[in-house]
């Protein structure tokens, strides 16, 4: 049994084989590998006793359960009304100018994917983005630059 | 002279929570029937913007006869502009979590949800101490009330109630037909309660210091206080505690930056007041000329003269256009012609007359979309395109 | 406590059954209220929104299909609301369809298309969807055309293809403008677990799905002076091709079938029933056969119990689902294939025609047929046995396209050598059929006696229910079956593949101690296939059921042992059933398949 394999099956073990448990495990894989590729989405299929395509369907539901291979760190920059107001694109320009991708794409040494989400909830600081679970607020060109600095000097898992 | 007028402050929701446990033993001694009436009387009504009467949706759940029954905190804020749940989750918790134990008590529910959005991950580990420590007082007064987070992944739309049990149940959250309600027919087909989490915050202050106190305060069909969380063009954003019934030019004068255009109530689900309407509105869930109600939680964005009503509209568009679960056809195809139409008006492809067709397709949306997110589209493209005409055609 | 309710419909007080929703009350008033996502195999969804109508005293519109009636409530279906919001509601769908009906496989029986006709649809004042997103038309399976650019959405296929078959080949993915409908990875329909079975097609309100049609193919082959057509026609296709026509669900129209054939240009029109005749020998002798090794030789490799092979939708089911069980499949295979086999052998052989000159046509009720047809294994004349397979849907079109006047066409016999057939080879239309019209020639085998029904209609095995049990005690057989003495035959029949779920769950766990299941993919059995036409529901199933069983009264031998020209078969070409021809010509093997 492959490490994926083995994780699914101890995440079926501790959320339970229904169809409730769904969610939770695709959630704990995203959590560890980032994405829910394909190999994935059939052993879950296999284990929980649920059709692929439900598991297809359930998983592109969700913006942040991701299907396509996805870097270590996920920037999620938001662009709803506020943030949008309070420079947004700016702060974005910055952060594909000094990763050199585009929207929707992962860094060649596959550490950040850059992808944008509706609002975060943190109005009042605008702009502001999630980089996996972690929140950054009241960002700036700059401050952005220092943030993706600190995770590039980060090595090992985060 | 925009910062001179202050309104009321009030602080029963952030106010110190360290006496939680007094309360809920306290409460739980107290007849289930004798809470429910407290909740009546005190006329709270949901704080997540449908505004269903609290007190009856908990009588309906508690009537029906059911072995199993459920409680679930609506924590998937995602409505624009809000942010006081997050808040709430984090300075005040075991506001919530007595409550939701409450509530329990008296519908007979023993098992209880936190369905918390994704995005707000980062708090699950202090909530999760809570739920620790709140569990460890159940056991030791011998009350049956279990709590759990269930996370949701990045979804706008299951913060409407059904499309919320869909997501719990391991399903995309499409919203259900509706009868059958939750309280009949909700988590696993059994009796269920959804609330807000400002909602149960404020059932934590009612059976604390009684339902006067809080009908005491706001107005006539909107009694009680409300999170207000502002931003936009305002130098204090954040949130504040105030009274329902305000005027709306009252807020502008205390929060505006004296260059006030329009103020979007309700978030992308609200209307968009303009400058010459403040004076007619009042925030409350029945306003007096315009009528406006407080739809979606209480999210208040200020804009000044230098922001482009048409990039807002296309913004507020494109946020439903993504988060609509697809399902029926208002709304899939009824966002996307929205937001295509007025990029045609403003590139002059399509003549200003069509934004009228817009409009009566909004109205269309509002009568016939299967949920509250296909119905509510048009409470902010007809408030700015009527208001904004010419900047959406120019 | 009454059980009925008083509400007003239009205006007019109406008393009706607690429970049922706004749509009933309202047929049964005599008001069709237009829906989209509703159909009544299926349960309710309520997305597409076409069914509103006006509640007095409700703010917003109800769907009609979802809201039960309560006490007291004033309905409106035609108020002006309604009809401004229904009117919006189509443009909207139209808006998001490709809507070149002109070059539309469905194109005069389109329930967009009547929607769209009936509200008078003139303009089209929202913008046009389709040329903004990239739609992918998946051609790539045998049997099935997936056209995204068609899809309104209305998840009837998705629900269908996992209520009714339990197979959830396709799924709703992706939400809001991305929202569609799809397969597992979105990879071709060819590559998941989808069974060709076409319930999806029968179930699909517009062109989005439709089957793979050969018609042209078919068209050049009679043309082609050099090429001798030979084509065969199921038992359920004369059940149902009247309905293309003009004629009522349920009527009778094989006369007129071969007589149409006939004209359209076929060399020689022939009959499936014939095969299903010759299927019944051949697993009828397997059965036994198998039945012996178990109780005689106590032979523990021989699996049981023995499920039958003739659907290939099935097939191909067990072969994803439960490919530890292909043992239990009889080796025979389906009337079509082995009709093909003999088309390019025997047949071509007495009729002095080269092999390699017959094109093989088969007229079927059934998309997965084509599928099957193209089996790799489906080889064994030296050629490919069935070169084309048409459904029902399809030979209504090559007689539209002929200009013949079906209703004034008078009947004619099929040819012969492979033209006669047993009431028990029709029956193979029906669920329950093939169980039946085995039993009568098996039971019959082994005690001398006809079976112990009247008029030799097993009633046990027929009907609609999902999963059907019978149970034949074998006594006093003739001498050489002596070992079947006082063995009580128990035989299990399911339609439709979420029921073949059940059953086969239950042999899985030993629950079930059957000797022989008939499966059938298609609810109501083929003739329900997903080439029969559209639409389809239980009452049209129903009445095609009952054509089925009147074709078999009514027609001279009911056994089909008794078929001369499967006599003449066995003695002039195969020798015995099971032998070395029948072996070769007859009967195939199944292929392993993932689950996923």
């Amino acid at each position: 049994m492959d490490s994926i394999q083995s994780l699914i099956k101890t995440l079926a073990d501790q959320h339970g084989r229904k169809r409730e448990s769904l969610l939770p495990i695709m959630q704990a894989i995203v959590e560890r590998e980032k994405y829910l590729s394909e190999y994935s989405m059939v052993e879950i299929a296999r284990e929980v006793d649920i059709p692929a395509s439900e598991v297809y369907g359930t998983a592109t539901f969700y913006s942040f359960i991701e299907t396509k291979p996805a870097g270590r760190y996920i920037i999620r920059i938001c662009k709803t009304i506020t943030c949008a107001m309070k420079g947004k694109n700016q702060v974005l320009f910055a952060i594909q100018d000094m990763l050199k991708i585009k929207l929707g794409e992962t860094t060649p040494d596959k550490r950040f994917s850059l992808l944008e989400t509706n609002c975060l909830g943190w109005c009042h600081k605008a702009p502001a983005m999630l980089i996996n679970n972690e929140v950054y607020t009241e960002l700036t060109p700059e401050k952005v630059r220092d943030i993706l600095t600190s995770y590039m000097k980060k090595n090992g898992q985060n | 002279m925009a910062n001179s007028h202050q309104l009321k402050r009030v602080d029963f929701i952030f106010r110190n929570e360290n006496d939680w446990e007094k309360v809920l033993s306290s409460t739980i001694k107290r007849k289930p029937a004798e809470l429910i009436n407290e909740l009546i009387s005190s006329e709270l009504k949901g704080r997540g913007g449908a505004g269903f009467p609290t007190g009856l949706k908990w009588k309906l759940t508690a009537e029906e006869k059911s072995d199993e029954k459920y409680i679930i905190c609506n924590a998937d804020e995602g409505e624009p502009g809000t942010f006081k749940d997050r808040e709430i989750l984090s300075r005040v918790p075991y506001k919530v979590l007595t409550a939701m134990a409450v509530c329990g008590y008296v519908t007979g529910a023993k098992r209880g949800f936190i369905y918390l959005r994704g995005e707000y991950k980062f708090l699950e580990p202090e909530l999760n101490k809570a739920i620790d420590e709140f569990k460890y007082y159940c056991k030791e007064i011998n009350f049956d009330f279990t709590i759990s987070i269930f996370m949701g992944s990045g979804a706008y739309i299951c913060g409407e109630e059904t499309a919320l049990l869909e997501s719990m149940e391991g399903r995309r959250g499409e919203p259900r037909n509706k009868p059958p309600f939750p309280s009949q027919n909700g988590y696993k087909g059994k009796p269920t309660i959804i609330n807000n989490v400002e909602t149960l915050v404020h059932t934590f202050t009612i059976f604390k210091y009684g339902a006067k106190k809080f009908y005491d305060l706001g107005v006539q069909y909107s009694r009680g206080t409300k999170l207000f969380s502002v931003s936009g063009d305002t130098p204090k954003p954040g949130i504040y505690e105030l009274e329902l019934g305000m005027s709306l030019q009252d807020f502008v004068y205390e929060f505006g930056d004296g260059d006030t255009k329009a103020v979007q109530v309700g978030g992308a689900s609200g209307f968009l007041v303009p400058r010459k309407k403040f004076k007619d509105a009042a925030i409350g869930f029945k306003g007096k000329l315009t009528g406006i109600s407080l739809p979606t939680g209480g999210s208040m964005m200020l804009f000044n003269s230098s922001r482009s009503m048409f990039n807002v509209l296309d913004n507020y568009l494109e946020f439903f256009r993504e988060e609509s679960c697809g399902q029926c056809t208002p709304c899939r195809v009824g966002c996307q012609q929205l937001l295509l139409g007025i990029k045609a008006v403003k590139r002059g492809e399509k003549p200003a007359s069509y934004l009228d067709k817009l409009i009566r397709l909004t109205e269309t949306m509002q009568l016939t979309a299967k949920c509250g997110l296909g119905q509510s589209v048009a409470n902010s493209f007809s408030s700015i395109v009527e208001n904004f005409r010419e900047e959406m055609i120019y | 406590m009454t059980n009925k309710l008083n509400i007003s419909i239009n205006g007019f007080p109406v008393h009706i059954e607690k429970g049922k929703t706004i749509l009933e009350a309202a047929k049964e008033e005599g008001i069709t209220i237009p829906t989209l996502c509703y159909h009544k195999d299926l349960c309710v969804a309520g997305n597409c929104r076409v069914c509103v109508v006006e509640v007095t005293g409700q703010r917003r519109l109800s769907a009609a299909c979802a809201t039960p009636c309560e006490e007291g409530m004033e309905i409106l279906t035609n108020s002006l609301k309604v009809r401004n919001s229904r009117k919006h509601i189509i443009e909207l769908l139209l808006a998001e369809h490709n809507a070149d009906c002109t070059k539309c496989y469905r194109n005069g029986n389109c329930e967009l298309q009547e929607l769209a006709s009936e509200y008078k649809i003139m303009t089209q004042d929202f913008i046009e969807l389709v040329p903004l997103q990239r739609y992918s038309i998946d051609m790539y399976s045998p049997s099935i055309i997936k056209d995204d650019s068609k899809c309104i959405r209305c998840q009837r296929c998705v629900r269908t293809c996992a209520e009714i078959q339990g197979v959830n080949a396709l799924t709703v993915a992706h939400k809001g403008d991305k929202m569609k409908i799809t397969t597992f990875f979105e990879k071709h329909m060819r590559d998941v677990v989808c069974t060709n079975c076409g319930q999806c097609v029968n179930h699909c309100p517009t062109g989005a799905l439709v089957e793979k049609n050969y018609i042209e193919e078919v068209w050049e082959a009679i043309a082609n002076p050099n090429k001798h057509v030979v084509v065969q026609t199921a038992p359920a296709v004369r059940v149902g091709l009247g309905e293309e026509l003009g004629l009522e669900p349920g009527s009778r129209v094989t006369g007129k079938m071969v007589a149409a054939l006939k004209r359209l240009g076929f060399d020689s029109v022939l009959d499936t029933d014939f095969t299903a005749d010759l299927t019944i020998i051949e697993e009828g002798t397997e059965l036994l056969t198998r039945l012996k090794r178990a109780l005689v030789d106590k032979d523990e490799t021989v699996s049981l119990p023995m499920a039958t092979s003739c659907s290939p939708g099935w097939i191909k089911y067990i072969e994803h689902m439960y490919p530890e069980y292909l043992d239990n499949l009889s080796t025979c295979k389906s009337p079509q294939q082995m009709f093909g086999a003999l088309a390019k052998t025997y047949y071509a052989k007495a009729r002095n025609i080269e092999p390699d000159k017959i094109v093989s046509v088969s007229i079927m009720p059934c998309t997965a047929k084509k599928f099957e047809a193209f089996r790799p294994e489906m080889h064994d004349s030296g050629y490919r046995d069935v070169d084309y397979v048409l459904t029902t849907r399809e030979l209504a079109i090559l007689i539209k396209q002929a200009g013949l006047d079906f209703e004034k066409i008078e009947p004619v016999k099929y040819d012969r050598l492979m033209g006669d057939s047993t009431g028990a080879g029709v029956i193979f239309g029906a669920t329950g059929g093939v169980m039946e019209a085995a039993l009568r020639t098996a039971y019959e085998i082994v005690t001398g006696r006809e079976v112990p029904f009247k008029n030799l209609n097993i009633d046990p095995v027929r009907g609609m229910e999902g999963v059907r049990e019978a149970t034949i005690k074998i006594e006093n057989p003739l001498k050489e079956w002596a070992f079947l003495d006082g063995v009580e035959l128990k035989c299990a029949v399911a339609h439709g593949l979420v029921n073949a779920k059940k059953v086969m769950d239950a042999v899985k766990s030993g629950k079930a101690d059957y000797h022989f299941i008939e499966f059938m993919a298609c609810p109501g059995g083929c003739l329900g296939g997903g080439g029969q036409p559209i639409p389809t529901n239980p009452e049209i199933r129903k009445q095609r059921a009952e054509a089925i069983y009147a074709e078999d009264g009514e027609l001279p031998l009911r056994k089909s042992h008794e078929n001369p020209e499967v006599i003449k078969l066995y003695k002039d070409f195969l020798v015995e059933p099971l032998g070395a021809k029948s072996h070769h010509l007859l009967h195939t093997k199944y292929t392993k398949r993932n689950r996923y």
